[in-house]
């Protein structure tokens, strides 16, 4: 595995007055897969923005393989909710943007990997949103990282390409064996991509769930049940809780 | 996209094609043409005064022109002090521009002495440019300079200004340098409001050169429109105003052409 280990401890983050995240722990083994699930505003999305250091934190630690962060980190890619493409470049263009040595060459192979060989000469705004997120993941990917964090990249795009980006994040992950955390607000997503899943709620992790099921994941009766675990977690359903606990132990 | 198929999809054989084109022409020319015919009429049937030139008037004085080199000399001037005025206002316009647009301090010491001077009208100035520069060329390309230079320096700081907050994280996340940063995100995407600039200023420089030409001039367009007034010779007068139409059009059809070269990839500018 080619993955970086990443380690929090005692995160904190204010913003001005207000507690964002309140003493983050979290250790996440090379190369695993980590979904961080919660309702909007809960800081997940800040986690996130912290371990590429595109914020600080107020307080606390945080290593990648054993370093602390400091400075942004070519090995630890961020892929946004929407592609951020430069439209006045087109596709092959952007995606060196990631290459640090500036290959066009490594840019024509990651577009193969997302499945855009023949669509390197196109502008931005000829493509579609999928498309769009597929080029963006080609320029997270083309530099060889070894973190990609993702920040709910498949929301804004629509059931059936959604499903088709999964497949293929799940695809590269396991072909480059890449550690990987995946902000979302969507449990399922969660629990089909998921090695592990942790549940953020006002700043604090209420949920910490490895998802013991084997891949490539279809919905069943055992996804069902994880993620009504991570549901009743979320709303806060005592009763429901304890079902879902008994029935996943 | 889909308007091409549709078009395409028709029954369209070439001679219809050409027919489309000829009405479409007609259409756009017809209100000029009108004019030039009722002109035309007039002059034939001499119901013109002496105000008005006739055709074969202009057409004689075109040519006499063209041949005795006036009309070149005076265009080759009147274009030299155009442009001169534009890239000197210009480039200020667009130093300054991005000074402001990228640099809080720059804002803050420039913008109320750049706001103060714009509210001057510009031919308001025009006395104390002749006083201090004299009417040789220095004041009339500083008087162009001056009232070009607003146009590209306000789109310019406001393309900066506008330029997505995100594709900067981006390039900040990606580890840009500070050059590619600005090679790659901020000039570029402040470029349409350049453009849009550059447009406002092309159009404000042969404004205030007939301006220019008229008050302080002894060579130009403006300045032959002038000395021919003094004649009362109208065929003079109309052929400077067509030639300066004939330049504004030109150099504004080209900005669109640069334009739309350099903006080709957003769908807007386009076709």
């Amino acid at each position: 595995m080619s993955g970086y280990r990443i380690e929090l401890r005692h995160v904190n983050k204010y913003f001005g007055d207000t507690q964002v995240l309140r003493d983050i722990n979290i250790e996440i083994e090379p190369g695993e897969f980590v979904a961080l699930v919660g309702k909007s505003g809960c800081g997940k999305s800040t986690l996130l923005r912290l371990i590429s250091v595109l914020d600080r934190q107020s307080g606390g630690e945080i290593r990648i393989q054993d370093r602390l962060v400091d400075k942004i980190d070519a090995n630890v890619r961020f892929l946004f909710q929407d592609a951020r493409l430069l439209p006045w470049k087109n596709v092959w263009q952007n995606v060196i943007l990631g290459s640090p040595e500036r290959s066009r060459d490594k840019a024509y192979q990651a577009l193969a990997a997302v499945g855009l060989s023949g669509r390197e000469e196109a502008w931005p705004s000829d493509l579609s949103g999928g498309q769009r997120q597929r080029v963006a993941l080609a320029r997270a990917l083309v530099g060889t990282p070894k973190v990609l964090l993702l920040d709910e990249p498949l929301s804004a795009l629509d059931a059936l390409t959604r499903l088709n980006m999964q497949q293929l994040i799940e695809k590269l992950w396991k072909q480059l064996g890449l550690t990987i955390i995946l902000v979302t607000h969507d449990v399922s997503e969660a629990v089909n991509l998921a090695d592990r899943v942790i549940l953020l709620d006002d700043g604090q992790i209420t949920l910490d769930k490895s998802i013991e099921l084997a891949r490539p994941r279809v919905r069943s009766i055992d996804t069902a049940h994880y993620e009504h675990l991570i549901l009743s977690h979320i709303m806060g359903d005592e009763a429901g809780k304890n079902l879902a606990e008994e029935y996943v132990i | 996209m889909a308007k091409e198929a549709a078009i395409q999809a028709l029954p369209v054989g070439k001679g219809s094609l050409w027919k489309k084109y000829l009405a479409d022409w007609s259409l756009i020319w017809s209100v000029p043409l009108f004019l030039l015919a009722l002109w035309i009429y007039f002059a034939q049937t001499n119901q013109l005064n002496q105000l008005f030139p006739k055709p074969e008037e202009l057409i004689t004085t075109t040519i006499r022109f063209i041949k005795d080199g006036t009309l070149a000399a005076n265009l080759q001037i009147s274009a030299a002090r155009a442009f001169g005025g534009l890239a000197i206002g210009g480039s200020i316009g667009f130093v300054l521009g991005i000074a402001t647009g990228l640099y809080r301090r720059a804002d803050q010491v420039l913008n109320t002495p750049i706001q103060m001077i714009k509210s001057v009208p510009r031919l308001a100035i025009l006395p104390l440019i002749l006083v201090w520069f004299g009417i040789g060329e220095t004041s009339k390309i500083i008087l162009i300079a001056l009232s070009t230079f607003f146009p590209i320096y306000l789109n310019t700081f406001h393309g900066i200004r506008s330029i997505e907050a995100g594709l900067l994280e981006m390039g900040h996340i990606y580890g840009l340098t500070r050059w590619e940063m600005f090679k790659d995100i901020i000039f570029p995407g402040a470029l349409p409001s350049v453009m849009i600039g550059f447009r406002q200023s092309l159009g404000g420089t042969w404004l205030i050169l007939i301006v220019a030409e008229t008050v302080a001039a002894k060579s130009g367009i403006g300045y032959m429109a002038t000395n021919a007034r003094e004649y009362m010779m109208m065929d003079v007068i109309v052929l400077s105003m067509i030639m300066y139409a004939l330049l504004g059009s030109i150099s504004d059809l080209l900005a669109v052409q640069l334009t739309k070269r350099l903006l080709r990839w957003n769908p807007n500018y386009r076709r």
